[in-house]
């Protein structure tokens, strides 16, 4: 404990004055030291990378490299609206699938957002969330990042059941292809910088707050039912 | 880290879009179809916007977006009861700030406005209600929608905006809970002045983020 205390340099366990403690949070102590370890190995090894990501790789390559990884999660996406018992949904993602391995290239482009085949968002956590699950506490991963307990047993679910897994073979392919997900992806809050910095006074609590908000909208495809609105 | 939030900046500016031509007596998914119609035009139309421009943002927003925002009440309840405590001149400065952080939020990604579309999702509210939520999507390329909430209020023959959600999260709701915490350790002017501190920050880094 002391050690990665050390590492995350940040002051260890101490919360900020004012701090609010929020009863979807009880391990807060932890979560921040995690949260600013974290934060240290993005500030000097993966936003960097990413940057450079951006700034030089072409356009066309990271558009492809996108679609095709893309392309394969929709495999996943259409089973798990099948489980959510969303046949449509999941002939959507299906279509998808379908379109953009053949007229698409192997899933290097993507023509089915084109004819009106929108892109979901589905995984283990939210099926689950579908199902009743509630998220449980808030939980920071180590590399991973913001999380709760349902979503982390989802996450593990994810990798378990991961088409890349089962189309790159174990080793370098796989890493290879892991990585350019995470950069693609850390690549895309680049531009949301500033307004994730806006939205955060506090910015261990801003996160996790949008996090939570995300989730919950996601597990109820975009219209949760609504929460007590306080007018003071 | 969150999902991809890449154009929810740019986004934000739909709520901008108020045309002038915005007919009285509209229904609350058409008003709001108006406004980010017209604001997305005025985004494509317009480099010196697409290039991060506070300054003409800023004209856009007042001329065009202000007029149906229910900016007063939008940061009282962002502020909390604490609101009613300050004095008219501690609420102007911070209503001021409050105004320039949400204008900087929305700042940084107007440049990726070219590839977005937008739609109205159905509303469920029943059309005689006071206060209701239209749901709309921006609709990007190759990715998941961007989804976009308003929280409205009846004025008269018009709709005023109090409240915005971005993927899940309301906005005053969040802000709340940020500001509390800040206003728990320094007060109304505690608050005011920490605002105007992330204003000159982002106004710099907003500048340099390409």
């Amino acid at each position: 404990m002391m050690v990665v205390c050390l590492a995350a340099s940040a002051g260890c366990a101490s919360l900020p004055a004012g701090n609010i403690s929020d009863p979807r949070d009880p391990w807060e102590r932890y979560n921040r030291v995690v949260f600013d370890f974290n934060d240290g190995l993005d500030r000097a090894v993966v936003k960097p990378v990413a940057q450079a990501y951006r700034d030089y790789v072409p356009d066309l390559a990271q558009k492809g490299l996108r679609n095709f990884f893309s392309n394969l999660r929709d495999v996943i996406i259409a089973i798990h609206q099948l489980l959510q018992a969303k046949p449509e949904a999941a002939a959507t993602a299906g279509g998808r699938v379908l379109i953009n391995t053949t007229v698409g290239v192997l899933g290097l482009g993507d023509p089915a957002s084109a004819m009106g085949l929108t892109k979901t968002n589905e995984d283990f956590g939210q099926t689950f969330g579908r199902w009743g699950v509630g998220p449980g506490p808030y939980f920071v991963l180590p590399l991973l990042g913001p999380s709760t307990v349902r979503d982390v047993v989802g996450t593990v679910a994810d990798f378990s059941f991961d088409p890349i897994g089962s189309v790159f073979e174990q080793g370098t392919g796989r890493t290879v292809a892991y990585g350019l997900i995470a950069i693609d992806r850390r690549k895309d809050l680049l531009d949301a910088q500033d307004t994730i910095e806006a939205l955060s006074f506090d910015r261990y609590s801003g996160v996790r707050d949008a996090w939570l908000a995300r989730r919950r909208s996601l597990v109820y495809d975009g219209e949760p039912p609504p929460e007590k609105f306080k007018e003071d | 880290m969150n999902r991809p939030l890449r154009h929810v900046v740019a986004v934000m500016l739909l709520m901008a879009g108020l045309s002038s031509g915005l007919q009285a007596q509209s229904s609350p998914d058409e008003f709001i179809r108006t406004i980010s119609q017209s604001v997305l035009d005025d985004l494509k139309a317009d480099r010196s916007l697409q290039s991060g421009d506070i300054e003409r943002l800023n004209v856009l927003v007042e001329r065009k977006v202000m007029p149906y925002v229910d900016f007063q009440r939008m940061t009282a309840l962002a502020v909390g009861r604490n609101w009613r405590a300050a004095t008219p001149e501690q609420q102007r400065a911070l209503m001021q700030e409050f105004r320039r952080l949400l204008l900087l939020t929305y700042s940084g990604a107007v440049r990726q406005v070219n590839d977005l579309t937008f739609q109205v999702r159905p509303v469920r509210g029943k059309p005689d209600d006071d206060e209701i939520i239209v749901r709309t999507q921006v609709l990007r390329p190759g990715r998941e929608p961007i989804l976009i909430d308003y929280r409205m209020q009846k004025s008269g023959s018009s709709w005023k905006i109090f409240d915005l959600n971005i993927m899940g999260l309301w906005l005053v709701e969040h802000y709340r809970n940020q500001f509390a915490q800040v206003v728990g350790a320094s007060g109304i002017d505690g608050l005011t002045q920490s605002l105007r501190e992330k204003n000159q920050t982002l106004a710099v880094s907003g500048g340099s983020a390409r």
